[in-house]
């Protein structure tokens, strides 16, 4: 075994050096990776695999979630079929080791976008348009009355410690000089509990963790999230830095499903709206969007109708949004942030042109 | 009922002191049973039991091929059963010889009330219960064919037996995983119990020779053997094995070029059997500590070579001592693949883990876990039996039982 780690660490040096070359090589516009998933005719994507709304198992053995939706979208816009995907599901520390060495194509995996994880000096990740928008919320219970931060002034909080969301918490606290007694716990599970123990008027932690849990209440209606976002938490799909063509691929598939929905393309009506493209010669932004004239497919080495393919396969964005976390789900999410540009949300796709 | 009462009065109620410590322990005790007993069968919500139970057992394997796995269930239950019948139709010293022993019937009791009721409880379709009934039936029909017409096949009959076992587990494996003419099915789709069992058995046959090896080297007067088997163990033995099944996972990513590497659950159950085989190693090590060096010396001076003396005379006694830690160990191993959960993998914890994030199934967390215990539970308690049995088999010093 000690030659072996000797020989793993060797093997281990010689792979960055690899990673390094192969990075100053594939800069050019054929996508490696693109032409890898299609000669395998399967996309191997990263999820978290255990996470209400954004990935999991349903009975039937079949993935689910908003997250799961992304890697979908991406297979039938290469591959032209939604299950031609083989999911791995990946842990925190292990995320980006498996993307870096290749063993999948897609991290689709509730990433936040940070500096370091997109610099080349850091994890070196590229990342796609952020898919979620989620951020550290508070639940209270609606009979305590509380609106905003200031009406916790004094009162205690359960917190989960040793995380980002505790030192939020106290960040937030300071800066508007408020006052509070934060209830440490060591798992998710104990601060709930501890809740639901009526042992501190409010909860802290992301809101899309809030809102899953809220769900497994008593009495969920009793229980209501606070206005307030007290961290940004853009959760988003990356490839790597290795390969720019491939990376550009994934970032337009993402962005057609949200344009789809600005365009009000949806599951039910892309074939009717494609017909309609094909008939209607004046309708050049929907002819070219939906790949009826114009190359912007092959300029990204994917079909000319990968827009329809992925919309016909998981529907816009705004239609996996509700179908997940919103509320057509046990989750019922409000869109917040999430909703598109025009109703004051972040979701915004740059022209199809 | 008498002497009963009589044993319970000289127990538990000697003296007033003792009545009432034991009149609060009973009340204690049958307070938490009551409480559990009331969530058990009115609160919780066992639905996400039913609805998941295809992907308790085998996970994510694809619906046209499950009946590969069905099919590897009737062979095992056939060759239960007839191991079952033969064992008993050629009764050891330490028996009576009868053909249906009182544990025997209160087996089979259990098994058809089991396999009657349990299918039903947990509202299956009817095809399914169908099956279940068919595979108990099978089982007791083969069980009762073999302990009957066993004897006439004589010593030969308990050797093919014997010898149907590894032959199945070949056979399993290609029903599981395709080849020969079949689809394969990527280890990526095994899950829920099966990949728990399958995970585990094979850590647990690949280690014991590998562990054998071992301790044999550990024990050498060769010094590069010997040094190599120590560094070995010592390193295994010095790291947990949550690291190991990570540097298995990201290390080898890297080392082979994508595709190349074996698949990340043969990867971890290597990991698991390299991890088992060094503290199987010194479980064995103990066991040759036991045997006195005369046993080997004596073998020798009778004429026997080194492997004889070896295979025959030192390594049974050595590995009767052995059993008990031995079996420790791979009841611990059947736990540790809860681990595979970490790494991404989908045996039972791991199962349990995305089912509990199905939001349609949030917060059943206690019906899930206490699913889960009991799985774990049911294979201990069968590595147990198992071992127990093994090591009266094994006891040269057996008085006949009166069962």
């Amino acid at each position: 075994m000690y030659r072996n780690r000797t020989r793993s660490l060797v093997a281990c040096l010689l792979a960055t050096g690899l990673l390094a070359g192969c990075a100053g090589e594939d800069g050019g516009v054929q996508s490696q990776k693109l032409s890898t998933i299609t000669g395998r005719d399967k996309l191997i994507c990263g999820v978290e695999g255990k996470l209400p709304g954004f990935s999991f198992v349903a009975p039937d053995g079949k993935y689910l979630g908003l997250d799961v939706d992304v890697c979908k979208a991406v297979a039938a816009a290469v591959l032209g079929d939604p299950e031609k995907v083989e999911y791995r599901d990946l842990n925190s520390s292990e995320r980006f080791a498996a993307l870096a060495s290749g063993e999948v194509d897609l991290l689709s995996r509730n990433t936040t976008m940070t500096l370091s994880r997109d610099a080349p000096g850091g994890n070196g990740l590229s990342f796609a348009p952020t898919t979620f928008y989620d951020g550290q919320g508070v639940l209270v219970p609606v009979a305590s009355g509380i609106k905003d931060l200031k009406g916790l002034a004094g009162k205690p909080i359960c917190v989960e410690s040793g995380t980002t969301t505790e030192l939020n918490l106290a960040d937030r606290m300071r800066e508007q000089n408020i006052p509070y007694t934060p209830l440490k716990f060591q798992t998710s599970d104990q601060t709930f509990a501890a809740y639901l123990g009526d042992r501190c008027v409010a909860v802290t932690s992301d809101r899309s963790q809030l809102a899953g849990k809220r769900t497994s209440f008593p009495d969920p209606d009793e229980h209501v999230l606070l206005p307030v976002v007290m961290s940004k938490e853009p959760l988003t799909p990356a490839t790597t830095n290795g390969d720019p063509a491939w990376a550009d691929a994934v970032r337009w598939i993402v962005y057609g499903l949200m344009q789809a929905e600005e365009s009000g393309i949806t599951q039910a009506n892309v074939d009717a709206k494609l017909a309609e493209a094909k008939a209607n010669t004046n309708q050049a932004d929907l002819r070219r969007f939906l790949g009826v004239e114009g190359d912007f497919g092959k300029q990204l080495g994917l079909p000319p109708d990968f827009v329809v393919k992925a919309v016909k396969a998981v529907g816009n964005y705004g239609e996996i949004f509700d179908r997940n976390v919103g509320p057509a789900s046990p989750l019922k999410l409000d869109r917040g942030l999430n909703r598109q540009w025009k109703e004051g949300g972040l979701i915004y796709s740059p022209p199809f042109r | 009922m008498k002497p009963f009462l009589r044993r319970l009065r000289a127990e538990l109620f000697a003296t007033p002191a003792d009545a009432l410590l034991s009149l609060g322990l009973i009340a204690v005790l049958s307070l938490a049973a009551f409480g559990f007993l009331r969530w058990a069968f009115t609160q919780a919500q066992w639905a996400v039991i039913r609805v998941n139970s295809t992907l308790f057992a085998v996970g994510r394997y694809p619906v046209e091929e499950q009946w590969r796995l069905w099919l590897l269930l009737w062979l095992l239950f056939a060759a239960t059963g007839l191991s079952w019948g033969v064992l008993r139709s050629h009764p050891r010293r330490d028996r009576s010889g009868a053909l249906w022993p009182r544990n025997d019937r209160i087996a089979a009791v259990l098994l058809v009330v089991l396999g009657l009721w349990r299918p039903w409880a947990m509202g299956l379709s009817l095809s399914i219960q169908a099956r279940w009934w068919g595979l108990v039936a099978l089982l007791l029909l083969v069980r009762w064919l073999a302990g009957r017409f066993g004897r006439r096949f004589g010593p030969l009959g308990l050797r093919l037996v014997a010898l149907m076992w590894p032959v199945l587990y070949l056979v399993g494996m290609v029903l599981i995983s395709g080849g020969l003419g079949l689809v394969a099915v990527s280890p990526s789709e095994w899950g829920g119990l099966m990949l728990t069992l399958l995970a585990s058995s094979f850590a647990i046959l690949l280690c014991f020779p590998i562990g054998v090896l071992l301790a044999l080297g550990r024990r050498s007067d060769l010094p590069l053997l010997r040094w190599g088997s120590v560094l070995y163990i010592e390193f295994i033995r010095g790291a947990p094995l949550i690291t190991l099944l990570f540097l298995g996972q990201n290390i080898l990513g890297f080392l082979l070029p994508g595709g190349l590497a074996p698949d990340r659950v043969w990867r971890a159950a290597w990991v698991l059997t390299f991890f088992a085989a060094a503290y199987l190693a010194e479980a064995v090590r103990s066991g040759l500590a036991a045997v006195p060096r005369g046993q080997f010396e004596a073998a020798r001076s009778l004429g026997l070579s080194y492997p004889q003396a070896l295979g025959k005379v030192v390594l049974p006694q050595a590995m009767r001592v052995a059993l008990p830690a031995m079996v420790g160990q791979f009841i611990s191993l059947l736990q540790d693949t809860t681990l595979l959960s970490l790494i991404g993998l989908m045996e039972l914890l791991g199962t349990a883990r995305t089912v509990m994030a199905n939001p349609a199934f949030l917060g059943k967390n206690a019906e899930v876990y206490l699913t889960l215990a009991v799985l774990f539970w049911c294979c201990c308690a069968a590595l147990g039996l198992g071992s127990r049995a093994l090591e009266r088999r094994l006891d040269p010093h057996a008085v006949p039982s009166a069962t």
